[in-house]
């Protein structure tokens, strides 16, 4: 309270108790103020002690400013605004804490970035179908190309068996044609050979000779050739096919049996279930014929 | 004093509430906060200089905030939103500086 006596003219007003020039806050000119102590007497003085500065404070007081304090009023109302600028300020640097990046962004801006996203958005999206394409593709064409060249292996064996290319196996005939006076001739074993054929024969070779589509069965009775290689009696052939078929074939009247018979000769035959086919063919390239890839036929 | 317990009281209710500032009020808010302290700012050098007055701080106080927020109103009609939003920062933020060094000058004398 002692500062309220001071004489000095500026200490004087104090916050709520004088009403200060009009000269705006805010461009009050910056000089620096001679006293330091004014902090001190505005922090004691600040509230109540309206009455006793007054008086002397009055004259020193730029002219013109008789206006009188409004204690309660100004000071409610500088207190509800400091107040409310707190909890905007707490609030403000809350929502602005939180990470809500977006939250102060303007609308064009987020329109902005809307559009972005959304552009984004559909990239990725034709991405994921891409690749989600891709993926069933390449499914389908594992799943494809396996099945594919397990066909293709089939083929291929079952080619191979058909041409002689591969060795084979499984249930036939043993069968012996015994011409030991030298007269079965080149028709006997090429009906042989047909008549096996026809009963189901899938494979067969005589003596050591695999027989296929191109064997010729060629030379004089008793120095019989297949595929030019000379084969001597007795002639062995063995036959993978039905067994039964294969043997009532060469059985019937008039068949091989009968005929070998008649040339002096004899067959044997003897079913087996394991009945090995191992000679093998070269793969004959064709020279002239070319695949027909047309479909149209 | 009223003013400094009016800034505790606010800020420890402003956290202790936690309110969800309404999306129109989102774009103002900062502004308005920027341009009451710029007010604040103002009238503490005004009392150190001796020539506080209630009135014109509050009134100051008012217009500076329902100005500025004003402006970025009319900035965000026209498109330009952003942009003024930046300028009215930078002029409080100058202002703000200069009254601090005047505050400074008052307290430090330098």
């Amino acid at each position: 309270m002692s500062d309220q006596q001071r004489p000095e003219p500026d200490r004087r007003p104090e916050d709520d108790v004088h009403p200060g020039d009009d000269v705006p806050d805010l461009d009050a000119p910056g000089s620096g103020a001679p006293d330091l102590d004014a902090p001190a007497p505005a922090a004691d003085a600040a509230d109540r002690p309206a009455q006793p500065p007054e008086p002397p404070a009055e004259p020193a007081r730029r002219p013109g400013r008789p206006r009188r304090r409004r204690d309660p009023l100004a000071a409610a109302l500088i207190g509800v605004l400091t107040l409310l600028l707190g909890f905007a300020f707490a609030v403000q640097v809350r929502t602005t804490g939180t990470g809500e990046d977006y939250s102060s962004l303007r609308e064009e801006d987020l329109v902005r970035i809307l559009d972005d996203l959304d552009a984004r958005e559909d990239r990725l999206r034709e991405q994921i179908a891409d690749q989600r394409a891709a993926l069933r593709d390449l499914t389908n064409d594992d799943s494809q190309s396996e099945a594919a060249l397990q066909e293709a292996q089939e083929r291929a064996e079952a080619l191979g068996i058909l041409n002689g290319t591969v060795a084979a196996q499984g249930p036939g005939l043993l069968m012996t044609i015994r011409d030991p006076e030298g007269r079965v001739r080149v028709a006997d074993l090429l009906d042989a050979v047909q008549e096996l054929r026809g009963a189901g024969a899938e494979t067969m070779q005589i003596d050591g000779v695999r027989v296929g589509v191109s064997t010729a069965v060629t030379g004089d009775p008793g120095a019989l050739r297949v595929d030019g290689v000379e084969v001597d009696s007795p002639y062995e052939i063995r036959v993978i096919g039905s067994a039964q078929d294969l043997e009532t074939a060469m059985n019937i009247p008039g068949g091989v049996v009968d005929r070998v018979g008649r040339q002096g000769g004899s067959v044997d035959i003897e079913q087996s279930e394991t009945v090995v086919v191992d000679a093998l063919r070269q793969l004959d390239r064709p020279q002239y014929a070319q695949p027909d890839t047309d479909d149209g036929g | 004093m009223i003013p400094i317990l009016g800034l505790a009281v606010g800020i420890v209710l402003g956290l202790v509430f936690d309110p969800t500032v309404p999306l129109w009020l989102q774009p103002y808010l900062p502004i308005a906060v920027v341009a009451a302290l710029d007010a604040v700012f103002g009238g503490f050098r005004a009392r150190l200089d001796g020539i506080f007055d209630a009135k014109v701080f509050v009134i100051s106080f008012v217009s500076n905030v329902v100005v500025a927020a004003l402006v970025v109103f009319l900035g965000d009609q026209l498109g330009v939103g952003a942009q003024l939003s930046t300028a009215v920062v930078v002029v409080l933020g100058i202002r703000i500086f200069g009254n601090a060094a005047a505050i400074r000058r008052h307290v430090f004398r330098a």
